[in-house]
């Protein structure tokens, strides 16, 4: 903790609330969503400025919505927020009715309020407007499968895909609640079974021993950022850093992509790692005994996947058990069933 | 519309997209409606038994109803991503924050696990949430760090107290929601196991939040404003969704 920082100087109150007080930050009581909704929800994609009151607003609307052709929307919703800020007098008539000594703790900073307002409850509003739309557009009219999927799931699917934003598997492949269990670290690893515990195998053990799911599916991805990271790591120096520490675990993919890469640029390089390490990933599986048992026995099928986001394409494959023996001397991995979809 | 292609009228309905521009709830509706239809005229249907049928159907979805709607957008995440969230939450297939919170491409660099726990900072364990948080935080730069809970935390409730296991990875992965356990056990304890495992799955999402602030980067951005903490509880037994926010909290002076 910085001992410089004047926020973080020992609290001298701790207020009671429903949940856990801690002494550094105290969770406020949960905001429910109740009816009272503002007549005109901000975006989020547009209502997000920086932290730094002297900074422009950081998200583009032009990203948010494509083409310039489609500002308009976007434009719009902006604007009525800034308008929303500047005539919000709401806070104000809050503050007075609050005890004097608080009153005069808020008015006598009100950058500071403006800048909660702006990062607090527009968030707040943009995350209720997008429930209450899921609600009344998915929820309400699917209401037998969401009864049916409160009781129990049954995924066909685990999913093993990156944290990377662009590459959501309920996104680019489309899976409905119920469907997949997703597991999403960084860079799309599995470890083995020799590394020991971990998040990633934890929910492994779940789905494949407990959900008996059919089919695991690693996905990778081009421009991934955790696999850069392993690909630009020394090779003598012992990392301390986190995310070198957790990619280290492709490193059998990176020393197959450097041998097989040479004439290749670093780029170039790296998407063939992204690949490599899925394989890596596959064969990783098979180190856990209760998921090898499973795919001898036919009940359980293991797919590597790549998208790329650049040309909007996927490439799927499947292992191919039978030829992959000796697995991990090698480090070869059969596949089949291999399909390019743009 | 009976003399059109499947081309053509895939086309039209992409068109339709991309000009609706009217308020905010009824172009969710009208969107909602188009993507449907054009799923059913690319012959794909959620729920498809085959798996590669299945996920070729989604990627085909995806691709005409997003990626060659927004072109300019794909191509600016092509280069890089600003997402302005890190999000923590389950890996039930129940509770894809993309399907509830919409979050699009680009938005939320997103970090899912089983019973959705933070371990505190550990440089020699936990390394994979430790790599999520750090890339988030410090190359991605994100603003808002959401925690978002679901049901599901019965494997910690039901953990033996006499420390025996009985999965591998699992049990030593949940364990983390151990401090969460044991404040609920001395305050809802009088409670039935049910309602005590509600109450726990909020509790984990304060211990993890807690947790959260243990990572030195994570601390130095929230004491500059730079980074805010939100917990969220979906429940998808009632339908409903609670938001709430880390405050930090300068008391006034005591004078003598």
């Amino acid at each position: 903790m910085s001992t410089n920082s004047p926020h973080f100087l020992s609290i001298q109150r701790l207020e009671t609330l429903p949940f856990s007080v801690s002494p550094m930050a105290v969770p406020s009581p949960p905001f429910s969503l109740s009816k009272h909704s503002p007549s005109n929800p901000p975006s989020f994609l547009a209502s997000n400025p920086s932290l730094d009151p002297s900074k422009a607003p950081v998200l583009r609307p032009r990203n948010a919505f494509g083409s310039e052709a489609n500002l308009g929307r976007v434009e719009q919703t902006r604007l009525r927020l800034w308008n929303n800020l500047k005539t919000n007098s709401d806070l104000r008539l809050q503050a007075s009715r609050e005890l004097p000594g608080l009153t005069k703790e808020l008015e006598s900073d009100k950058s500071e309020r403006m800048e909660r307002i702006e990062h607090g409850t527009d968030l707040f509003d943009e995350m209720k407007q997008r429930f209450l739309s899921f609600k009344k557009h998915k929820y309400m009219q699917n209401l037998e499968l969401y009864e049916k999927l409160a009781k129990d799931q049954a995924p066909k699917f685990m999913v093993i895909a990156c944290a990377d934003s662009r590459v959501c598997p309920s996104s680019i492949l489309g899976f409905q609640p119920g469907e997949a269990f997703v597991v999403r670290n960084v860079a799309n690893m599995v470890p083995p079974y020799e590394n020991g515990p971990s998040e990633t195998n934890a929910g492994l053990e779940f789905a494949v021993n407990s959900l008996k799911v059919e089919n695991i599916l690693v996905i990778g991805h081009s421009r991934c950022g955790g696999i850069r990271a392993l690909m630009s790591m020394h090779d003598d120096v012992e990392t301390s850093s986190l995310i070198g520490s957790w990619v280290s675990v492709g490193m059998n993919a990176r020393v197959r992509t450097k041998a097989a890469t040479k004439l290749l640029n670093f780029d170039q390089q790296c998407k063939h790692c992204e690949k490599e390490s899925v394989n890596c990933s596959l064969v990783n599986l098979l180190t856990y005994p209760w998921v090898e048992e499973k795919v001898r026995n036919g009940e359980l099928a293991i797919h590597g996947g790549y998208y790329d986001f650049v040309d909007c394409a996927f490439e799927k494959w499947t292992l191919d058990y039978k030829e992959s023996n000796p697995i991990g001397k090698s480090g070869k991995v059969a596949v089949k069933d291999r399909a390019f979809w743009f | 519309m009976g003399n059109l292609s499947q081309e053509e009228a895939i086309e039209g309905l992409k068109k339709l997209l991309i000009h609706n521009d009217k308020d905010e709830q009824l172009s969710k509706e009208l969107e909602t409606k188009i993507e449907k239809l054009i799923s059913e005229l690319l012959g794909t249907t959620p729920h498809d038994c085959h798996p590669v049928r299945r996920i070729l159907g989604g990627f085909q979805s995806f691709k005409t109803n997003k990626f060659d709607v927004y072109p300019e957008l794909f191509s600016e995440l092509a280069e890089h991503q600003t997402p302005k969230f890190l999000v923590f939450a389950c890996c039930d297939s129940r509770v894809s924050p993309s399907n509830i919170l919409d979050f699009q491409p680009g938005e939320a660099f997103m970090f899912r696990n089983i019973a959705n726990l933070v371990p505190p900072f550990n440089q020699l364990r936990y390394s994979g949430v430790g790599a999520a948080i750090e890339y988030a935080v410090v190359h991605l730069n994100v603003k808002f760090t959401f925690i978002f809970r679901c049901g599901g935390i019965d494997r910690l409730m039901e953990l033996p107290e006499n420390g025996s296991t009985e999965n591998d990875f699992i049990d030593d992965w949940v364990q983390i929601g151990l401090p969460a356990k044991a404040k609920v056990k001395a305050e809802f304890g009088h409670l039935p196991l049910e309602e005590q495992k509600r109450e726990c799955e909020k509790e984990a999402v304060n211990l993890s939040l807690t947790n959260l602030q243990t990572y030195p980067y994570v601390r130095e951005r929230m004491a500059r404003k730079a980074l805010a903490l939100r917990g969220g509880y979906y429940d998808f037994v009632e339908g409903c969704f609670k938001l709430w926010e880390v405050k930090t909290i300068i008391t006034t002076p005591i004078r003598s």
